[in-house]
C-alpha cells in the first residue's frame, strides 16, 4: 500500500532533479506531493498544510550535494520536522500520587480495556507497582467481564460493582478500596464515548474531578482518519489529558493520526499498542513513526549516511563515466566499496524509494558481494577496463581463479551489462525505471538473491 | 438539515456537530454554482474547496480526484448548468460511485436460503458484535426467526457480550467455551439454525487485523466448515467498518475480500463527527454495496444505508 507514495516521491524527485539548491520554484511541486502523501497517510488536511509550510521555511536555500537529489534532501527536512513535532522529552508516567491514579479515556472500540490490562501488566512487572484495575464501563455489555478476564490474565485485582451504574461513585469507592488495601496504583477503565456526546463527556469530567488522576491517557486508534483532530481536541478540552496511547499499530496503517493528535493538543504519545497480547505495549519512537507516516524506505538514513560517507569526488567521476557509457569493472568494484562503507546492503537498497517492496522478498546477506568481488579480482586490469575483451577462454580462466563456475562468470557479465544500462537510466530517470529494469533483467546481480 | 435530519435519531448531538462545522462548507454549493453557471470550467478555488471537504470527510485522494474529474467532465459537456442542476450533479456523481440500490427494508434479502447465513467480519473494535445485536433486533422486528453464533471465542468476554445481546433482543444463541475452535462454533450454529428452521443465522467473529495471515486464514476455515452443511453458506459476508477509520479501511476491505469475499459493508459510529467517506472509494473500487449504518449503541441504532443521505452528510447538511 506504500507504492503510491513512493511513486509520488519518485515523481517529485524527478521534478527537482537538476537543481543544485532548494528554491521556492523547485520546491513547490515536491511539497505538494509530500502534503498529498501526508493526507494519504491520514494526517489531518489542515495540519498537513500547516506542516508543509513550516517545512518550506526550513528548506529554502539549503544546498544540495551532487550525490543527492534535492527531493531527498527535502524529504529529510520533512522527516526531521516531523520527529521534532512528535518527539520532545521522553514521556514517563507520573506515578507520584498515593495511590497514583490513571484514567483511561477515548472513543468506542479504541482499545481502552485491553490497554488498561497492558498498562497494569507493565507497571506490575517493570515498575513493581501494586496495581488495582477499576471497571468503570457500566454501559457496554460484558465490559466488566472483559476487564475481569484481562485482570486475571495479568494477575491484577479488578475492582467491580456490578449493580452500580454510576462511574463516579465506582471510581471513588475504588480509590478508597485501594488506600485501605495497600494498592499504590489505580487504573480506571471507562466506557467509550463520542466527543460530541455531552452527557457522556460531562460524566467523564465528573470522574476526573472526583479522583484527580495523576495521568489521564487518551486512547486513540492508529487507524483513525481525519476525525482525529476533532476527537483529540474535544477530549483534551474536557480532560486536559497528560498523554496519549496510540493503539493497533501492529496493523499496516500509516498512522498519520499520530502527527495530527500530537500537533493539535501538544501532548506526548506515551505508549503504543502493538498486538492483542498483554505484553504488546511499547514506548513511542518519534523517528520510526515519522518513517511510517512518510511510508518510505528510510530515505532519511540513506541521505544522512550518504552525506557522511559519500566521496563526492569519486561519485562525480563515476557519474561522468556512466554518462559516457564507460562504466567498467574497476568502477563497479569502487561502487561496491562505497556501498559497503555505508552499511548493510539490504538496508541500503530498502532505503531507495520504490525498491523497498521489491527487496522485501530478496534475501541478501552481508557478504552479498563477496562472490562478485572474487570474480572481478580474478580479471586482469585490461579486462576490468574493457569488459568486451572477455571471451570464452578468458571466462574459464577468471572462473578458475575466483573458484567459481563459468556459469557464474557469464551471469555476472550479463548482469553487469544490464546494470551499466540501468545506471545510465538512473541518472536520467530515477528508481522506478531501475526497478522495472531489474524485473526485466531477471533479478539482482549474482550473489544478491 | 434536510434528509440528514430524518436519518439520525440522536438529533441533539447532530445539531452540536453542525455548529462546529465551518460556515464555509455549507455555502459550497452556492459558490460552486456561481462559479460554473454558464461556463465550461469550474474555478480552481472552488475545486480546492471541494477537495478540502472531501478529504476532510476521509474520502481519500484518489477518490476525490476521481470525483472532481467527473464533475469537470460533466461541466465541460453541459455548459448551460444552473444552480439547482449543479447541486444535483455533484451529489449524483458521488452517489454513483456507491454500489447497489437502497434496500427497501431489513427483509430485503434472498429468502430462498433458509437460514440466510451472515458472517460478520472486521478489525478489532469496529462494532461487529454491537451491529449483530442491532441486526438481530431489526430482523426479529421484521418477523424473522434469528439465531446468533458466538464464534468470537478469543477476545475476553466476547461470548458474554453476544449473550447479553441475545437476551436483550430475545433470540437464541449458540456458543461454546472461550478458546474453543471458532469454526466448530460456526458449524454448531448452522446445524442448530437448520434444525430450528431459522430464517437468519448471524455469526460473530473475533476482530482481527487484516495483515495477520493466520488469523485471516482462520476466517477461510470458518467459511469452509459451514459449507460442509450448506454449500453456498455464508450467503452474506458483512464487513464492518468504523466510520472514524481513515484510508486504512481500504486496505482492510481489500484483504478481507481476498480471504472471505465480502459481499456487503456496514459503516458504524456515524453518530459521531466522523463522516466515513472512505466507504465511497471502497464501494467503488471493490464493487461492494454499503448495506447498513450504525448510529448509536442501542438496538434501534441501525439503519439501512441511504446513498443520498450519506452524500449529503459529507457536506454537513
Ligand atoms: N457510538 C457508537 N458506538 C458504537 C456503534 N457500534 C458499536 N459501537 C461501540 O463500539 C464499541 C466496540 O463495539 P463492539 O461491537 O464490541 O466491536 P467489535 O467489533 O465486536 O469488537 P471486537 O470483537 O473486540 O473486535 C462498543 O463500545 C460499542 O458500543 C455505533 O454505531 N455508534
Ligand atoms: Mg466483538
Amino acid at each position: 500500500m506504500f507504492d503510491s507514495l513512493q511513486d509520488k516521491l519518485d515523481k517529485a524527485f524527478h521534478v527537482l532533479k537538476g537543481h543544485g539548491q532548494i528554491s521556492e520554484v523547485n520546491v513547490a511541486e515536491t511539497l505538494k506531493e509530500i502534503r498529498r502523501a501526508l493526507v494519504d497517510a491520514d494526517v489531518s488536511f489542515k495540519i498537513a498544510k500547516q506542516f508543509t509550510n513550516e517545512v518550506k521555511e526550513k528548506a529554502l536555500g539549503q544546498e544540495v550535494l551532487t550525490s543527492l537529489k534535492p527531493g531527498q534532501v527535502l524529504t529529510k527536512v520533512v522527516h526531521d520536522q516531523m520527529v521534532d513535532l512528535m518527539g520532545g522529552t521522553a514521556a514517563e508516567l507520573n506515578l507520584e500520587g498515593k495511590p497514583a491514579v490513571i484514567l483511561m479515556a477515548g472513543l468506542q472500540g479504541s482499545g481502552k480495556t485491553t490497554h488498561s490490562g497492558k498498562l497494569a501488566n507493565y507497571l506490575k512487572r517493570k515498575k513493581s507497582r501494586k496495581v488495582l484495575l477499576v471497571a468503570g464501563d457500566v454501559y457496554r455489555p460484558a465490559a466488566i467481564d472483559q476487564l475481569k478476564v484481562v485482570g486475571e490474565q495479568v494477575g491484577v485485582e479488578v475492582y467491580t460493582e456490578e449493580d452500580n451504574k454510576n462511574p463516579v461513585a465506582i471510581a471513588q469507592n475504588a480509590l478508597k478500596h485501594a488506600k485501605e488495601n495497600g494498592f499504590n496504583t489505580v487504573i480506571i477503565d471507562t466506557a467509550g464515548r463520542l466527543a460530541i456526546d455531552e452527557q457522556m463527556m460531562s460524566e467523564i469530567r465528573n470522574v476526573h474531578s472526583a479522583v484527580k488522576p495523576d495521568e489521564t491517557l487518551f486512547v486513540v486508534d492508529a487507524m483513525t482518519g481525519q476525525d482525529a483532530v476533532n476527537t483529540a481536541k474535544a477530549f483534551n478540552d474536557v480532560l486536559d489529558y497528560e498523554g496519549v496511547i496510540l493503539t493497533k499499530l501492529d496493523g499496516d496503517t500509516r498512522g498519520g493520526a499520530a502527527l495530527t493528535v500530537r500537533t493539535v493538543v501538544n501532548k506526548p504519545i506515551k505508549f503504543i499498542g502493538t498486538g492483542e497480547k498483554m505484553e504488546a505495549l511499547d514506548v513511542f519512537h518519534p523517528s520510526r513513526m515519522a518513517d511510517r507516516i512518510l511510508g518510505m524506505g528510510d530515505v532519511v538514513s540513506l541521505v544522512e549516511r550518504a552525506q557522511e560517507q559519500f566521496d563526492e569526488e569519486e561519485a562525480r567521476k563515476v557519474q561522468k563515466k556512466i554518462a559516457k557509457n564507460k562504466f567498467d569493472f574497476d568502477d563497479f568494484l569502487g561502487q561496491i566499496k562505497q556501498i559497503k562503507k555505508m552499511g548493510n546492503v539490504k538496508d541500503l537498497m530498502g532505503m531507495i524509494p520504490g525498491m523497498g517492496k521489491m527487496m522485501k522478498n530478496v534475501d541478501i546477506d552481508d557478504d552479498a558481494f563477496k562472490g562478485v568481488e572474487a570474480i572481478i579480482q580474478s580479471m586482469t586490469p585490461e579486462e576490468r577496463g574493457n569488459p568486451k575483451l572477455i571471451n570464452g577462454s578468458r571466462r574459464r580462466r577468471i572462473a578458475k581463479g575466483a573458484g567459481k563456475d563459468v556459469k557464474e562468470v557469464n551471469q555476472l557479465l550479463k548482469q553487469f551489462g544490464e546494470m551499466s544500462k540501468m545506471m545510465k537510466m538512473m541518472q536520467g530517470g530515477g528508481a522506478k525505471k531501475m526497478a522495472q529494469m531489474m524485473k526485466g533483467a531477471g533479478g539482482m546481480p549474482p550473489g544478491m538473491r | 438539515m434536510g434528509l440528514f435530519g430524518n436519518l439520525f435519531s440522536k438529533e441533539p448531538k447532530k445539531e452540536k456537530l453542525e455548529e462546529g462545522l465551518e460556515k464555509t462548507k455549507t455555502s459550497l454549493f452556492t459558490k460552486l454554482s456561481k462559479a460554473v453557471a454558464g461556463k465550461s470550467k469550474v474555478d480552481d478555488e472552488v475545486l480546492d474547496e471541494l477537495e478540502e471537504i472531501l478529504i476532510t470527510a476521509d474520502v481519500g485522494l484518489d477518490t476525490t480526484v476521481k470525483i472532481i474529474d467527473r464533475i469537470e467532465e460533466r461541466v465541460a459537456r453541459d455548459k448551460y448548468l444552473g444552480t439547482a442542476e449543479l447541486n444535483d450533479i455533484l451529489r449524483e456523481e458521488i452517489a454513483d460511485l456507491l454500489q447497489g440500490e437502497t434496500q427497501a427494508d431489513f427483509k430485503a434479502f434472498d429468502a430462498s436460503h433458509k437460514p440466510y447465513v451472515i458472517m460478520v467480519v472486521g478489525v478489532n473494535g469496529v462494532g461487529k458484535t454491537t451491529t449483530i445485536g442491532k441486526l438481530a433486533h431489526k430482523f426479529k422486528q421484521a418477523g424473522l426467526k434469528v439465531v446468533l453464533g458466538a464464534a468470537d471465542t478469543f477476545r475476553a468476554a466476547a461470548v458474554d457480550q453476544l449473550t447479553i445481546w441475545s437476551e436483550r433482543v430475545d433470540v437464541p444463541i449458540v456458543k461454546q467455551a472461550m478458546g474453543s475452535d471458532p469454526a466448530s462454533v460456526a458449524y454448531d450454529s448452522l446445524q442448530s439454525a437448520l434444525s430450528q428452521e431459522a430464517d437468519v443465522l448471524i455469526i460473530d467473529t473475533a476482530g482481527r487485523l487484516h495483515n495477520k495471515v493466520n488469523l485471516m486464514n482462520e476466517l477461510g476455515k470458518i467459511k469452509r466448515v459451514m459449507q460442509k452443511l450448506v454449500p453456498d453458506a455464508p450467503h452474506e459476508v458483512l464487513l464492518v467498518l468504523d466510520a472514524s477509520t481513515g484510508q486504512n479501511a481500504l486496505e482492510q476491505a481489500k484483504q478481507f475480500t481476498k480471504t472471505t469475499e465480502v459481499t456487503a459493508l456496514a459503516l458504524t459510529k456515524l453518530d459521531g463527527t466522523a463522516k466515513g467517506g472512505v466507504a465511497i472509494g471502497i464501494s467503488d473500487q471493490l464493487q461492494i454495496p454499503v448495506k447498513y449504518i450504525g448510529v448509536g449503541e442501542q438496538m434501534e441504532d441501525l439503519q439501512i444505508f441511504n446513498k443520498r443521505a450519506f452524500v449529503d452528510s459529507l457536506f454537513g447538511e
